[in-house]
């Protein structure tokens, strides 16, 4: 799939960081850092991947861009839409119309409001409720239904429908897939591969790789809050020798598919996350100063890598 | 056969979701139970362990029904382990709720001692689900059924817990029935896979 590098990105994030004030013991609060020096842009009419493990970061990124985070969350860094600075006065106008998120769980739907109501929501009309219904193969009875009594992939089929409707130019997916079965997860994916090919931005957080794999333009790997490497989808075909960061290398090594072979070790966690490079503890290229110094973000190879020994 | 199921049935109200399914697995085998959503894998798996009573037919295990009480030689890994351990216990108390495992094996699992302190909201999915392992895998286990015990977790974490638990049931010749919908996972693991709607008589 080719790359309008040319176009300015949708959505740039630069530097992002996210801290929770948290309380210790008794009145006392510290500052969690859950994202750091997160960078990550995405261009119309592109999908990009976002892979990594649990806990990376990945769905508090999707919340950062929508402006949906908790009130004990304080953000800063560059995010900027369409190259305006994205302020919270701007999420709010742009939130659930141009921008639109298929979120995670089926808990985010309104167990007390009828399906075509939350999917017409505020802005959207009955017609164009019932294409949109026709498109994702919702029958007409789901209309009058609640979420308790829809299935799991007729539920998702529902919040992708929600999230599609205002037609959206940057789509965040949070885990789409999970629950459905091959068939269906490969269909939910398709139909964001065709939301890009019709000049969308598409964001899909995903832990489905292989289907990642065939319907993404690029991937961004995520490690412990933090972007390690970001390339073109062939880099992650083969064995891996294409990638730019020994994580992303481990990642695609532990697929059952491929060899299954785990790295040792675990992420580390938000408040005890060692100096230097997040991933020196497991890494076997680990140099003093990986120990040292958090490496940038630099470009390498026609991606972006965060690894001072990555050539 | 080591576990069988003969003829069994089973379903929620009146609605059957199994009927007639008829499977046997040997002593030390490794299975994978595969099938779209909803055709009744973990129901199978929770009947297979004594968690459910079948409405017809029978679970053997070598030939005779499971033990009603005590310990039971089949025992469960679940997809959520947040849900699997009692949120009020430090997770000391919940891997030493059935045996009792010597350092030693809580090493091989993976689990680090200062976890033994912690409370389940203070450790990853991944680190939990180590504790169920470690749970499930007391001296009396002879099969362990995994039901999607890694759906939940990133690549890497899921091919840390395969190996802790292979390397467990391989070493003791314990028996695997694994629940998922990872093909490729099924193959890595198994040596023999069952689709459940092919064994349904519904």
């Amino acid at each position: 799939m080719e790359l309008n590098n040319e176009h300015a990105p949708v959505l740039s994030v630069k530097n992002l960081s996210v801290k929770f004030k948290m309380y210790t013991t008794g009145a006392k609060q510290r500052d969690l850092e859950v994202i750091s020096n997160l960078s990550v842009d995405i261009r119309a009419g592109e999908v990009l991947a976002v892979v990594g493990s649990s806990g990376s970061g990945k769905s508090l990124l999707a919340h950062s861009v929508l402006g949906i985070l908790p009130r004990n969350a304080s953000i800063s860094g560059d995010l900027q839409y369409n190259g305006e600075p994205l302020t919270p006065q701007l999420q709010a106008k742009l939130r659930g119309h141009e921008i639109a998120l298929v979120p995670q769980s089926v808990s985010f739907l309104d167990p007390l409001m009828r399906i075509d109501s939350q999917v017409i929501g505020t802005t959207a009309t009955r017609e164009k409720q019932r294409k949109i219904f026709e498109r994702y193969q919702l029958s007409k009875a789901v209309e009058r239904m609640y979420p308790h009594q829809l299935s799991g992939g007729m539920a998702r089929r529902v919040l992708v429908a929600t999230a599609v409707i205002g037609e959206a130019k940057l789509i965040i997916a949070d885990e789409p897939t999970p629950g459905l079965s091959p068939d269906l997860a490969r269909e939910t994916l398709q139909n964001f591969r065709e939301l890009a090919d019709q000049g969308a931005a598409v964001m899909l957080i995903t832990h489905d790789i292989d289907l990642a794999f065939q319907i993404a333009d690029r991937i961004a790997v995520f490690y412990a809050g933090t972007t390690v490497e970001v390339a073109n989808v062939a880099d992650f075909q083969g064995d891996g020798s294409q990638l730019r960061h020994p994580y992303s290398r481990a990642f695609l090594a532990a697929l059952p598919q491929n060899e299954f072979r785990a790295i040792s070790g675990f992420q580390p966690y938000a408040g005890a996350l060692p100096e230097g490079c997040l991933f020196h503890p497991r890494c076997k290229y680990c140099t003093q100063e990986c120990k040292e110094r958090t490496p940038p973000m630099r470009e390498l190879r026609g991606g972006e890598v965060r690894c001072i020994h990555a050539t | 056969m080591q576990l069988e199921a003969r003829n069994v049935s089973f379903g929620y109200g009146n609605n059957l979701i199994l009927r007639n399914v008829s499977l046997s697995i040997a002593q030390g085998e490794h299975v994978g139970l595969v099938g779209p959503s909803g055709c009744g894998k973990s129901t199978l798996s929770k009947l297979l362990a004594g968690y459910l009573h079948p409405k017809g037919g029978e679970i053997l295990w070598n030939g005779k029904p499971l033990p009603s009480r005590g310990y039971c030689p089949v025992q469960m890994i679940y997809q959520h382990p947040e849900k699997a351990v009692n949120p009020m216990w430090r997770l000391g108390k919940t891997v030493n709720e059935a045996w009792k495992p010597d350092d030693t094996f809580l090493e091989s699992m993976g689990i680090e001692k200062a976890w033994l302190r912690r409370w389940p909201n203070e450790l990853s999915g991944g680190e939990l689900q180590r504790f169920c392992i470690a749970r499930a895998l007391g001296p009396q286990t002879q099969f362990v059924i995994a039901d999607e015990m890694s759906t939940m977790l990133d690549v890497i974490t899921q091919a840390q817990i395969w190996k802790l638990l292979m390397d467990t049931i391989e070493q003791r010749n314990i028996g695997l029935m694994m629940v998922t919908h990872n093909m490729d996972l099924a193959k890595r693991v198994c040596s023999r896979i069952i689709w459940l709607e092919e064994l349904n008589n519904l």
